[in-house]
């Protein structure tokens, strides 16, 4: 469906959404939110791509590989911070007291926004492409 | 036969189902899961974690292991799909 008011209202909001789903994906250790609400809000800016042009362009946006990486990347980090832990001689995903830092900051609580931004980065390709592919399964 | 079984099978369910909401602690009584651990988690969040955010604390600090396991389930249902989605797809393709 090609509608130019659609396509337009999407243009505008767009970056404002993915805006806010950083926000709270990097402030998801001081405020409401985290890695699951804000990969969704990212995805969600994706997926208003792909209603308002096609799926096409959609995966022009988001291309098959990026998904590829940002799913293992995103994995991946998880399972490095985890291993921090067992180099450092404590348990496995066990929090770094040196990095706590200062309540409130963005760059506190140790490994706590490393997860969050791991995890977001996985819910957003997961949906994304999970979208994507179910679209154009029904496409063609 | 079959309706028989059926039904001897979901009285059983029934039954057992009936046995432990007997055992549920009454309305207002302090039950097992109400223990040190919340207790713990309210009042140690940002003492122990840094994060002011509590939830973010248990899911990402206490119980991190617990979310890496989601995240193997997201992982291991998107592969899914898309190994689903793609052999139909050759399929539609092969015709």
């Amino acid at each position: 469906m090609q509608d130019m008011v659609l396509q337009t209202v999407a243009k505008l909001l767009i970056p404002f959404i993915q805006l806010y789903g950083m926000y709270v994906i990097f402030h998801g250790h001081i405020s409401p939110g985290g890695g699951f609400a804000g990969g969704a809000i990212v995805a969600s800016s994706y997926i208003l791509y792909a209603l308002a042009h096609d799926v096409g362009a959609g995966f022009k946006q988001f291309p098959r590989l990026v998904a590829k990486w940002l799913e293992s990347l995103g994995g991946l980090i998880f399972l490095l911070v985890g291993l921090v832990g067992i180099i450092r001689g404590v348990q496995f995903l066990t929090n770094i007291p040196e990095w706590l830092g200062q309540v409130g900051s963005i760059f506190s609580a140790g490994i706590i926004p490393l997860l969050t931004v791991a995890i977001g980065m996985k819910v957003c390709s997961t949906i994304v492409t999970l979208f994507y592919n179910l679209m154009e399964e029904d496409h063609d | 036969m079959r309706a028989a079984l059926t039904t001897v099978v979901l009285v059983l369910i029934g039954l057992i189902l009936l046995f432990m909401v007997a055992e549920m602690p009454t309305f207002g009584e302090m039950g097992p899961a109400y223990n040190e651990v919340a207790h713990h988690y309210t009042q140690c969040a940002v003492d122990e974690t840094g994060a002011t955010n509590v939830i973010s604390a248990i899911i990402l600090d206490w119980r991190a292991y617990d979310t890496l396991g989601e995240a193997t389930v997201l992982f291991a249902g998107i592969a899914a799909v898309l190994a689903i989605l793609a052999a139909h797809g050759q399929r539609k393709k092969g015709r």
